[in-house]
């Protein structure tokens, strides 16, 4: 009998090809220039079809909604998706079909705030490529990547459904002769995280956790920041242990205040959970989906449009209130 | 069936349950929600040196208010450690993590849980949940997994249309052929009729105690596979005034999980 734990499982969406990798970084740029530009800009320049993308954050905490809403806005296809714990970010491209394949550990919920019945449906209609993965198994594959080695051995996923339906192989430990998951380096095309400083060059600090950022970071081919200021280099030198991307790693930049709504940015704002509560309500159908894109995406021209539409900064000002670790000022 | 009784409701008396398992000075990866809250509720009676740590990379908070995200700024109020998942997952990986308290949409004899999908086509399933998150990780991981979750049939399920966590797998042994770290495994289901273990050799769900007012047919007719019951079987203690007083004013004064 064949080992049933290594029958030919899901597809494997990205190659974990190290020494391919390490070509690409060899001649990746690292002139420090100014990359200061438009979210429209960043997400034509960096952003192509059928790229494999990974948001940063943590679904509804510290995303960088305005490059997800560009990439809707601009009608970008057949993307590949980590769903490394994607919520609302997951929720805007599913609401834009922009995506066609997803390694998935986390998809479709919300946490406490329930399920997306629009991402329900794109993935029970068969139309998009699935490959099952855990929040520690897919954050060790951009780790793997990290370290520029094709994968890492983890003790999770073996001997579940996960394990049958993602592209894990199954290894035994030369040392101790342990069943180990073998879990493959990812290389996302490109990576997208919001931080609450940056400079022109693409230094980028965060305050507070930093989740799988680190790793998306060093992991992605392409990395576009987007944060709530621009500072300057001086200022990132006064606090080195925030940076989570030298400027080096950074293709785009991004000055996108309150970014991160109606998500939740830590020492920044809270979440607006009215407006979310207003997405979930608006995907009972696709009519109502349609017009709720229409009215908040496609009919805004930019990330500052719909922030007015939702309230500007009055509503700004009373989330910086509700937000527990803000600053005094 | 349960009474609701005109002193506390089901859901304080679950929460209080579940602040019981948690002893003091241990180490546990805590969810939103019900796990969270009964933390809390440990944190101000029991188990005061109880470390809870968030999957999102938080360590050590002082917990103000119910978090709405593993990651939300609540989960952060005076923690010790700005972490990643990484620097959570592989303390987890490494032994040092105590408990880990997870929900489930299925479970079964074995305390295996599905919430990644319904129907048995992977590629185009009835209906898709969100999956494993970090549930597989930390139940593989963490020394004991609890489990706090409503009681129904169809719940208490015979066959899993998807094993997303890993309870006892198939048996005695199982988790350890399968190369799950030795020694972990599911501790306890607190569910709304009853507190649940595992028996020490079959490793199926075992009844340890009955809510107030439930008897055992009810908990069969609402369970979908054969369960255990250790004789004599208990009642689950009722809530004390005290731990009732820091729930309602202090863990959740705002009633979203417990009510009005």
């Amino acid at each position: 009998m064949s080992d049933p734990l290594n029958f030919p499982q899901e597809e494997l969406f990205s190659s974990p090809d190290v020494n391919a990798a390490r070509e690409f970084f060899k001649h990746k740029s690292r002139a420090r220039t100014n990359k200061l530009m438009s979210v429209s800009d960043a997400v034509s320049r960096f952003v192509h079809d059928g790229d494999y993308l990974a948001s940063g954050g943590f679904g509804g905490v510290r995303i960088s909604t305005a490059i997800l809403h560009e990439i809707v806005r601009q009608r970008k296809k057949k993307l590949g998706m980590s769903g490394h714990t994607a919520t609302h970010d997951f929720q805007i491209l599913a609401a834009g079909k922009c995506f066609d394949r997803c390694d998935i550990a986390y998809v479709v919920g919300l946490e406490m705030r329930g399920l997306s019945p629009n991402a329900r449906r794109m993935m029970e209609s068969g139309e998009v490529r699935v490959t099952e993965w855990s929040n520690a198994t897919l954050g060790w594959r951009y780790k793997a990547a990290v370290m520029g080695i094709p994968f890492l051995p983890a003790r999770s996923i073996l001997g579940t459904d996960v394990f049958k339906h993602s592209a894990a192989k199954e290894i035994v430990c030369p040392f101790t002769g342990q069943k180990l998951a073998a879990i493959p380096a990812l290389f996302p095309d490109v990576g997208i995280i919001h931080v609450h400083r940056a400079d022109v060059s693409g230094n980028a600090q965060i305050d507070g956790i930093s989740i799988a950022d680190y790793d998306v970071a060093r992991a992605s081919k392409r990395l576009i920041v987007t944060t709530e200021r621009i500072v300057s280099t001086d200022e990132i030198r006064r606090d080195p242990s925030k940076t989570i991307a030298p400027y080096w790693l950074t293709d785009a930049v991004c000055h996108v205040p309150y970014g991160s709504y109606p998500g939740n940015m830590p020492y920044e704002y809270y979440s607006d959970e009215a407006h979310l509560a207003e997405w979930l309500d608006a995907e009972r159908d696709q009519t109502t989906l349609d017009a709720f894109l229409n009215k908040y995406i496609f009919g805004t021209k930019d990330f500052e449009e719909y922030l007015a539409l939702k309230g500007g900064e009055k509503r700004m000002a009373e989330l910086r209130a509700l937000e527990p670790l803000r600053r005094k000022s | 069936m349960p009474h609701e009784n005109k002193r506390n409701n089901l859901m304080e008396l679950m929460i209080c349950v579940a602040a019981h398992q948690l002893e003091d000075g241990k180490t546990a990866v805590i969810g939103t929600g019900i796990p969270l809250a009964a933390a809390m509720l440990a944190q101000k009676t029991t188990a005061p040196n109880l470390i809870v740590l968030f999957e999102a990379g938080s360590v050590a908070p002082q917990l103000i208010k119910l978090p709405i995200s593993v990651a939300d700024s609540y989960t952060q109020t005076g923690c010790l450690i700005h972490g990643s998942m990484n620097e959570i997952m592989e303390a987890c990986q490494r032994g040092i993590v105590d408990y880990t308290f997870l929900g489930c949409a299925q479970i079964d004899m074995y305390g295996n849980i599905n919430t990644s999908l319904i129907g048995t086509d992977y590629q185009k399933p009835k209906a898709r949940l969100p999956g494993s998150g970090g549930a597989n990780d930390l139940a593989s991981f963490c020394w004991r997994t609890l489990i706090i979750t409503p009681h129904d049939k169809r719940r208490f399920a015979p066959k899993l249309d998807f094993v997303t966590t890993p309870g006892y797998l198939t048996g005695p042994g199982a988790r350890e052929r399968a190369g799950l770290p030795p020694g972990t495994g599911p501790y306890k289901v607190i569910t709304t009729l009853a507190v649940i273990g595992f028996h020490p050799e079959s490793k199926r769900m075992c009844v340890e105690s009955l809510h107030p007012g439930v008897t055992k047919e009810d908990v069969r007719a609402s369970t979908g596979f054969e369960l255990l019951f250790v004789e004599p079987l208990a009642t689950t203690p009722e809530p004390t005034d005290e731990e009732l007083r820091i729930l309602r004013e202090e863990v959740d004064p705002q009633g979203l999980l417990i009510g009005k």
